[in-house]
């Protein structure tokens, strides 16, 4: 009887699924597959500030035809505010305003784009005049008059000019001039207007430009600072670093010039952070708007309709389910044993941000210090709750020593070991050394494994590109996921591992007569 | 070729999965879980029901108690400290005797402070050893004097009989004896030798340990097959009778001999293991049919044990 509830339930969940799926992938034309397709980058800026109460104005910088780029659309998300926007051949600005505002504000731009080779133009406004040679103070001046001469003896006009000085200026090895002069961390924005300061004395016309580097799934992103100059015709951008020449493919020029990215009337000075994300916008963007034609309710309730910023957490969260499924085949069918039913798939997240090689590495090592330090500890006897809070303590201790271990050997992976679970692996620890001591080290290493295993398969599971599209575009999938895990919830054949404990059973000659078997 | 699975199947060996949905989760009820997990409410439940059990010397239920725990043995040198709600054997603690320098002795002969006996006393409080993490408290209770029957095929400590009846009806038993390996314990995963026990004539048939057929003790090297255990009837019986008790429908009932006492009721358990069926070479599934397909089952425990006897 419940087998049977159990198998319609299924069966619907899976149909609704399909139907949704269908309709979504034929009606709608939402890819399938997550491949083919030019990024297309959403990018959210999100502007908070306390309001003192009275009148707000806020006025914020925005892209205006960024070069490489085509904007597909742009949206202002500011419930109550006015809106205008304002532009002044160089920079754009949108401004909003309000009669009374309380508390905390949220503005959101928002804006779609992709990357376009068309709109590569030549920069030429504005144009400006050659900045007077600026009064640098002594021993500034000296040095940085030898260093102008220097590099205009290695150069031939204003491009190389440049590079040769931001060369000599970035070097690893700066001679004294250069040691004079540089006091600014390398690509601060402070460091930039030095530059521009640099470059005054040799009366090359160069300006500060913002942009944002465009990676997939950042949340709390900033604005870059780079380096224009003009060489009589139009601007050329310089990576202020490696005085590498032009804009890197995946940069959005965000504005041009020094002047606060965002200004606040009637408020707390304000926060902006950035949020990027890639997707396939191209055709599901596509779909969206044939969907808004034919006014299909389905998409108005998409994860597409949330914010960037949660959407980025939905990706993430909507692979557990197929984690727990993996863990349910794992448990119930195969058999192997792992701490804590669930600890696998929370390592298995954390072995998306620091790769499959180095996640295990560092929750080996990590597991064995913590065990070594915990067996220790059973010596001072402690009670059960302080006992778990000091192997916590230890295991953050540990986490934050192996960090500034790796950065100091130039291991920039060895610092995602900071992602992993610590509450988790502290319970983790704690169980292993019960067991160790309860039934010996070669079942806790038995499970240990075990877990270590479970998290690996997570892994490949959570990683995998196509499902994590799938799951996202077509959420309702997710009711598949279900149907399977009621269905294994019923099942009662045996595990894998039980056909190697009774292995003695089958393996024995001896035909025994079931005398009491039922007919 | 046939698979493995259909092979297990045609023996009629119950796995955990099925163990749990078609056993475990249909035919006990929840609410009588408590009475069995918590072993100061089975004690009590079963004296009443006249099943007897080793004495209970004392219970600890706050940490302040900790350091009076001698007050509560009434000068017994020889006890077992248990938490009153764990599971698998585990934070079991067998005392067997106090040297005139003050230790304790365990019944590895490894000597035991006062100081870790209160340590290990607070362990059991704080939950170390229950089912879900929960405080838990410990009952400090007498400690069986074992048989002579099993002295030749036992490691230390205490052999027991785990029974595992179905709607009241014994339908297999084994003798589980401790080991070097199971630090005196007995339970199979760690380490302890099963023996398969003949349900109609009370001797072990086969040996198991760690999932493979034995012929002889590993630490003692005596022979396994065939030993007669005494009191079979009557421990049958007290078997059947805890059914009257817990109320549970599947579930298993350990049994220990005392030397001066007879046959004294341990524990019960609601999630009983599935070795049992290696070392009896038999599947619990058919006999589990049986039973199921049976139109009624008798009230008396002593009819019960008849019935199953007759049947298996």
């Amino acid at each position: 009887m419940k087998d049977l509830q159990i198998k319609v339930i299924a069966a619907l969940l899976v149909i609704a699924a399909t139907a949704l799926v269908y309709h979504k992938n034929t009606e709608l034309g939402l890819p399938l597959l997550p491949a083919e397709m030019n990024d297309v980058w959403t990018v959210e800026a999100r502007i908070s500030f306390q309001a003192n109460g009275g009148p707000a104005k806020a006025e914020f910088y925005i892209p205006h035809k960024p070069p490489g780029f085509i904007k597909l659309n742009e949206d202002f998300i500011s419930s109550n505010y006015g809106l205008a926007t304002d532009y002044d051949k160089v920079n754009r600005k949108a401004l909003w305003a309000v009669r009374r505002a309380y508390e905390k504000q949220v503005l959101y731009y928002r804006c779609e784009i992709a990357f376009d080779e068309a709109s590569y133009q030549s920069r030429l406004q504005p144009i400006p005049s050659y900045p007077s040679r600026p009064v640098y103070g002594e021993p500034h001046g000296s040095a940085i008059g030898a260093v102008l001469e220097e590099v205009r003896a290695h150069s031939a006009d204003t491009i190389t000019f440049t590079r040769e000085l931001l060369l000599k200026l970035n070097s690893p090895e700066p001679d004294e001039n250069v040691a004079i002069i540089n006091k600014a961390g390398i690509g601060k924005a402070e460091w930039v207007r030095q530059v521009i300061n640099i470059l005054a004395g040799a009366r090359i016309p160069a300006r500060i430009v913002y942009i944002l580097q465009l990676q997939d799934r950042i949340k709390h992103g900033t604005l870059v600072p780079w380096l224009e100059v003009y060489d009589g015709k139009h601007w050329t951008a310089f990576n202020p670093v490696t005085a590498s020449h032009g804009f890197t493919p995946n940069t959005l020029v965000w504005r041009v010039g020094d002047d606060p990215l965002v200004t606040i009337e009637g408020g707390q000075p304000a926060q902006v952070e950035f949020s990027i994300a890639r997707h396939s916008r191209t055709k599901v963007s596509l779909a969206e708007q044939w969907a808004k034609q034919v006014d299909s309710k389905v998409m108005a309730f998409s994860l597409f309709t949330l914010p960037v910023h949660t959407q980025n957490v939905y990706r993430i969260i909507l692979l557990v389910p197929l984690g727990a499924l993996l863990i349910v085949v794992l448990r119930n069918i195969v058999g192997i044993q792992t701490f804590g039913t669930f600890m696998p798939i929370l390592i298995a997240l954390a072995f998306r941000e620091t790769q499959l090689l180095w996640g295990v590495t560092m929750f080996s090592i990590l597991v064995a210090i913590g065990l070594m330090l915990r067996l220790y500890l059973e010596r001072l006897k402690l009670l059960l709750v302080p006992r778990l809070a000091a192997v916590l303590t230890i295991v953050i201790l540990i986490i934050a020593s192996i960090s500034i271990l790796s950065s100091q050997l130039g291991l920039d992976r060895g610092l995602s070991i900071a992602l992993f679970p610590v509450v988790i692996l502290a319970m983790t620890i704690e169980r292993m050394s019960l067991i160790w001591e309860e039934h010996g080290p070669s079942e806790a290493l038995n499970r240990g494994i075990g877990s270590l295993i479970a998290a690996c398969l997570g892994y490949l599971v959570l990683s995998n590109e196509t499902l994590a599209h799938l799951v996202f575009v077509f959420p309702e999938l997710l009711l598949v996921v279900l149907a399977a895990i009621l269905l294994l919830g019923r099942y009662t054949g045996y595990r894998l591992t039980e056909l190697w404990r009774f292995r003695a059973v089958l393996f024995s000659n001896k035909n025994k007569t079931n005398n009491g078997d039922a007919p | 070729m046939i698979s493995p699975w259909r092979k297990l199947r045609e023996k009629g060996i119950l796995g955990m999965n099925q163990r749990n949905a078609d056993f475990i989760m249909p035919y006990n009820k929840r609410s009588h879980y408590p009475l069995v997990d918590d072993k100061r409410a089975t004690k009590k439940a079963a004296l009443k029901a006249n099943i007897p059990v080793p004495e209970l010397y004392g219970t600890i239920e706050i940490e302040h108690q900790i350091k009076q725990f001698q007050q509560l043995l009434k000068n017994e040198n020889e006890f077992v400290i248990k938490p009153a709600n764990g599971s698998g054997g585990n934070g079991i603690l067998v005392i067997a005797g106090k040297n005139p320098n003050g230790y304790y002795r365990k019944a590895n002969d490894a000597l035991i402070s006062q100081d870790e006996i209160q340590y290990h006393l607070s362990n059991i409080l704080s939950g170390m050893y229950s089912l879900g993490g929960a405080t838990d408290s410990a009952i400090i209770e007498y400690r069986v004097k074992f048989d002579n029957a099993f002295q030749t095929i036992s490691y230390r400590g205490v052999p027991d009989i785990r029974t595992i009846v179905f709607r009241g009806l014994p339908i297999m038993a084994m003798l589980r004896l401790p080991t070097r390996e199971s630090d005196g314990r007995a339970n199979l995963h760690q380490g302890a030798v099963g023996a398969g026990i003949d349900i109609h004539s009370g001797k072990t048939t086969l040996g198991v340990c760690h999932d493979s057929l034995i012929e002889h003790h590993p630490d003692t090297g005596a022979r396994i097959q065939g030993l007669a255990i005494p009191h079979w009837q009557q421990i049958l019986e007290m078997a059947a009778k805890c059914y009257d008790i817990a109320q549970l429908d599947y579930m298993g009932v350990d049994i220990v001999l005392d030397k001066e006492l007879g046959p004294l009721m341990l524990e019960l358990n609601a999630r009983p293991g599935l070795n049992i069926q290696l070392c009896n070479d038999h599947g619990l599934l058919p006999r589990l049919h049986q039973v199921e397909n049976l139109d009624s089952i008798p009230a008396k425990a002593q009819q019960r044990v008849a019935m199953s006897l007759d049947i298996f």
